[in-house]
């Protein structure tokens, strides 16, 4: 059982507000909610670390300049290149002398904005295709869900980097060819979630009260729907993120002298053999990052869905 | 079905059309030169057809994808397709291993994961799985080759062959593996598995963990089932209730899985085959990228895309003809 269950008697003080079993308001019945799922990821400790993770790649992308030296990961000093690791360079320094550990701090500011510039394209547009697929039903939801379908069978990391050929290599447009492979799971997911509150008495009671079809979406269905949806982009964010490194490997993602990681290991990748730490080390960058993500989003999915194992 | 199937690939022809017209190179002047004169750039813009209305275009090129034509690449040429079944078959060497390894390891393990959910045997196979989800293809590919490679030299580096023992055998399937035990060429086998070991082992551990992970969540919604329970309380062992019975019922689901897992390999090929220097479809196709040959890029991006959507098919139709329970269903 859990921690809380042990103990005797209802918990009291702030905690036992957030628990009650009656909740006396609406803000009392949600904040009650998200604590009873804060205390289930609390629990999981994989959930955990994943949390911990993800919340140390956004400070360190914020506070990027408080870690490492800005002039170290970007300055040349042909004299120390390719340095094994020492205490003045804890990961080495590359080909052009620059500071690896540096670069990889700041390099998580490209990280951190690919993953918030693919969230911000794909969830909007996977709403606003799915929920009215679910919403209207008919011939509207045979036409999205047919055009969903075929995105959804495209290969997702050929059709980016075909895209990003064509639109030229760059981080702008690594972003939009990654969304633009990325957004139908969210639209098939945002219609399931609307079916099955589609004819909910609480929608049909705002019907009757004449809202609007675009009113009833947005205040009723959207807000309900988005736990799932997060859900799901955290689950798919460690994607997006090897999908993006894998585009800056190839040369297609951000360009030199950005300190993109997927371009480090490809910039270190000949002088592997001897010295090892310049393609490994932002490698293991990107593979902390992408397995915290997944952590985290393996854990919300156990506390949102009980069934799941 | 059939009509989804040819639905979807009409979008798979809308797409690669849209993004070989908003490439923001002049498709004329590539092919004229800057040194041309006004009307040669006019006979050749008539005769590629930039000046047509886009639906036009979009027909003329639809007829060629339809005809296998997929142009002549800049950088070999030679017809695109024509350099696409050259390399073919050494992606479909790597990817068919690399499934295999895939499949008969994800299998049981997630098998296990499922009969000892809860202990350590799961918590194993989850976060190993997870680890494989999590880890940058390309950048296992370089760590392999650094550890098993440079520093224990138990495999052979990158390609497919030792210099020395190219064009040793004739090509009949194109595997060279399989070539070589055609020929009877033992050395040349061993030297090619040796090449072939490593990258398929690492494409194999990452499709071995989505087969496990699948396999695990598949098997525990079949051990919940009453007739489990019944079939124990008959006395059959429950080694047989979970391997035959149970893993029986779920075999139909996992062919889906599997093909997806095939897919996606051919995908990731364009990353592992960079790193492996494997002359495959992957690294044509990175090649063609970086000398903005848009013909091959296309072309191979089709070709992926069809065996995707044709993969997608395959599990539809696999799955009514495996399990009657579907066939009901429609």
């Amino acid at each position: 059982m859990s921690a809380t269950g042990l103990r005797f008697g209802a918990p009291t003080g702030w905690r036992g507000w957030l628990l009650d079993a009656a909740p006396a308001s609406r803000r009392q019945a949600r904040l009650g909610r998200w604590y009873r799922a804060w205390l289930g990821l609390y629990r999981n400790g994989l959930a955990m670390t994943g949390l911990v993770i993800v919340l140390a790649l956004v400070l360190v992308a914020i506070f990027a300049p408080l870690f490492a030296n800005h002039a170290a990961a970007f300055t040349q000093t042909l004299q120390d290149r390719l340095q094994p690791v020492s205490w003045a360079h804890p990961f080495g320094t590359d080909e052009l002398g620059r500071d690896i550990y540096a670069r990889v701090i700041f390099g998580s500011r490209i990280t951190l904005t690919i993953v918030a510039l693919v969230s911000v394209i794909v969830v909007p547009v996977g709403l606003g295709i799915g929920l009215p697929a679910g919403y209207f039903g008919g011939w509207i939801d045979a036409v999205l869900m047919r055009i969903t379908d075929i995105f959804l069978a495209f290969p997702r990391l050929v059709l980016a980097l075909a895209f990003a050929a064509a639109l030229g290599p760059g981080i702008e447009n690594a972003v939009i060819a990654i969304s633009l492979t990325a957004w139908p799971p969210y639209a098939r997911l945002a219609r399931a979630e609307t079916l099955t509150r589609r004819n909910a008495e609480f929608i049909e009671a705002a019907e009757l009260q004449g809202a609007s079809h675009l009113r009833i979406l947005f205040t009723q269905i959207m807000p309900l729907s988005l736990p799932s949806v997060i859900i799901r982009l955290t689950l798919d964010m460690a994607g997006i993120i090897l999908t993006a490194a894998g585009l800056g490997f190839l040369g297609l993602g951000a360009q030199p002298p950005a300190p993109e990681w997927g371009a480090m290991v490809s910039s270190g990748r000949q002088y592997l053999l001897d010295q090892w730490w310049v393609a490994t080390i932002p490698g293991i960058a990107i593979f902390i990052v992408s397995l915290g993500f997944n952590l985290l989003g393996d854990g919300l999915r156990d506390v949102s869905d009980s069934r799941a194992g | 079905m059939l009509f989804s199937v040819a639905l979807t690939f009409l979008g798979l022809t809308c797409v690669t059309f849209f993004i070989g017209r908003i490439i923001p190179i002049d498709p004329v002047l590539a092919i004229v030169g800057d040194k041309a004169s006004r009307a040669t750039y006019e006979r050749v813009a008539a005769e590629i057809g930039v000046n047509l209305p886009i639906p036009v275009q979009y027909w003329r090129y639809l007829n060629k994808v339809l005809h296998a034509d997929f142009g002549v690449s800049l950088i070999t040429a030679h017809p695109v397709l024509e350099d696409m079944t050259r390399v073919f078959p050494a992606t479909m060497e790597l990817a068919l291993l690399a499934l295999f390894v895939g499949t008969v390891l994800g299998v049981p393990l997630g098998v296990v994961a499922a009969t000892h959910r809860g202990r350590w045997q799961d918590h194993v196979v989850r976060f190993g799985s997870l680890l494989g989800y999590s880890m940058p293809v390309f950048w296992l590919g370089l760590v392999g080759l650094l550890l098993f490679y440079a520093r224990l030299g138990w495999v052979e580096g990158p390609g497919r062959l030792d210099v020395s023992y190219d064009d040793i055998v004739p090509t009949v399937t194109g595997l060279i593996t399989i070539d070589s035990l055609i020929a009877g060429e033992s050395d040349v086998f061993w030297n090619a598995l040796s090449h072939l070991v490593l990258p398929a082992s690492i494409l194999g551990y990452l499709s071995l963990a989505y087969v496990a992970r699948m396999t695990r969540s598949f098997m525990l919604g079949q051990l919940r089932q009453e007739y489990v329970l019944a079939t124990l309380a008959k006395g059959l062992s429950p080694f047989r209730v979970v391997w035959v019975h149970a893993l029986g019922n779920v075999w139909v689901q996992l062919v889906t899985v599997i093909a997806l897992t095939f897919g996606s390999l051919l995908e990731g090929a364009v990353l592992t085959e960079t790193v492996f220097a494997w002359p495959g479809l992957g690294l044509y196709m990175k090649n063609s990228l970086f000398n903005a040959d848009l013909n091959a890029v296309l072309g191979g991006t089709m070709v992926i895309g069809v065996v995707y959507i044709f993969l997608n098919m395959l599990s539809d139709v696999i799955y009514p003809l495996v399990d009657p329970r579907a066939r009901s269903r429609g």
